[in-house]
């Protein structure tokens, strides 16, 4: 389960150059703004914008699983927290903006 | 907790089903409710920026500057906060792990420096908000409620650029700082509000290289800009509070002021919690206990601080 905990750290320090290559990473395409990422329209926004997105929801899976501990844990448990996450979340989320994209419409 | 034989398969009604403490279940729970209730906040964010898709500001326009740094460095800062608190994150895991062999000084030692990490976040917050309240290039007030700026042909240029003002003046040079003034009423107020719009206009009219830039992010030609100010605009704002915003719609401003501090007011209840703990593991509580279990809960909502950090500046930095 977790073995990982006894193989001293290196784990931890791997996780944290990958979050800080994804950070960097991020940083630069925000600052330089590739020009076919920017120009790009992707399902109503900028292809660059789905990149952010993905980079940050691969940044979120690691920390979850890894920091906190979530991928180490009992099926049960992993899945009581991280269904209720994923179905609302993107639910809301899905309500929310098309509502917003309604109001950007009609007002 | 031996004889793990005894209890049914864990969907099946045994009694450990997920094989967690009855505290890290909990802090678990309560997590889940806090995604939820940052994702209503980052919902409501998207709501309002999709809606005011035209005129939002531009994040990478508004935090531009680092400490001791001239000139302009978007995101830079960002990912310096973002950095740090990745970075207070590894040292907590650290801390836990050791927790659970249990080397007490080492845990001593990384949750210490978890603690160094969140209170620089949490100063950094404080210098963030500080220049976004303090403001940087000015705005000019409409009263189609949306903020226009000045600019030089096609580049945002400032209003303290156009009036010959120092923006680090006092109060008694810099008409803008009036607010700053002590008695003020409303009518003053609005007295020097007419002032300032007027001497904008002849300085407009004075310097023929100077223009404006509307919400929605079009440049205006000179004697445009002129005519547009004389008909449209009420009042120069300089800085961001929850009724006016240089930087553009106010709604921006007051979303940046909710959720960020919201989450550095959660950063700060973590620091609080892990100088709570840093003093019992000084103290020998959890040698006693026998398990370093209180830190790893508390690790649990320091790492959910750092992932909330994450969205908030994919979402108000960068997309």
């Amino acid at each position: 389960m977790s073995d990982n905990q006894h193989n001293g750290n290196w784990w931890i320090w791997k996780v944290f150059w990958i979050l800080l290559g994804l950070t960097t990473f991020e940083v630069l395409l925000g600052m330089f703004k590739p020009e076919f990422l920017v120009n790009t329209i992707f399902l109503g926004t900028k292809l660059l914008n789905h990149v952010f997105i993905i980079l940050t929801i691969i940044k979120a899976a690691y920390i979850v699983l890894t920091f906190m501990h979530l991928g180490f844990e009992k099926k049960s448990l992993k899945w009581t927290i991280l269904l209720p996450a994923l179905v609302l979340v993107p639910y809301l989320l899905f309500i929310i903006l098309s509502e917003g994209v309604h109001a950007y419409i009609v007002l | 907790m031996s004889n793990k034989e005894n209890y049914g398969k864990p969907w099946e009604g045994g009694d450990k089903p997920y094989e967690s403490s009855y505290g890290k279940l909990m802090m678990w729970f309560f997590l889940i409710t806090d995604t939820l209730t940052f994702s209503a906040f980052l919902a409501a964010y998207g709501f309002s920026r999709f809606k005011f898709e035209d005129v939002w500001p531009i994040a990478e326009e508004v935090f531009t500057h680092f400490p001791f740094l001239h000139g302009e460095h978007p995101l830079l800062f960002v990912a310096l906060m973002t950095f740090i608190l990745i970075m207070s994150s590894v040292t907590m895991v650290l801390a836990v792990n050791f927790g659970h062999k249990m080397q007490k000084n080492k845990v001593i030692l990384w949750l210490s420096l978890t603690i160094v990490g969140g209170i620089m976040f949490l100063g950094s917050q404080a210098w963030e908000w500080g220049h976004f309240i303090h403001g940087d290039k000015g705005g000019i007030e409409t009263n189609t409620e949306y903020t226009i700026h000045i600019a030089e042909g096609e580049k945002l240029s400032s209003v303290y650029k156009l009036m010959d003002i120092d923006k680090y003046s006092d109060a008694n040079e810099n008409p803008f700082q009036y607010f700053a003034l002590e008695d003020l009423t409303a009518e003053m107020k609005e007295g020097f509000d007419v002032q300032n719009i007027k001497s904008l206009i002849e300085k407009l009219e004075a310097k023929p290289e100077f223009n404006i830039r509307k919400a929605n992010r079009i440049y205006l030609s000179n004697e445009e800009s002129v005519n547009y100010i004389k008909e449209n605009a009420t009042k120069i704002v300089v800085g961001a509070n929850l009724v006016d915003n240089e930087y553009g719609h106010r709604l921006f401003a007051d979303y940046f002021f909710f959720i960020t501090g919201f989450h550095g007011f959660h950063v700060f209840s973590g620091v609080v919690l892990l100088i709570i703990i840093l003093i019992n593991t000084i103290k020998g509580t959890y040698e006693k206990r026998g398990h370093y279990e209180m830190v790893e809960k508390v690790g649990l909502y320091w790492h959910f601080v750092d992932l909330v950090w994450v969205f908030v500046f994919t979402f108000f930095y960068l997309v």
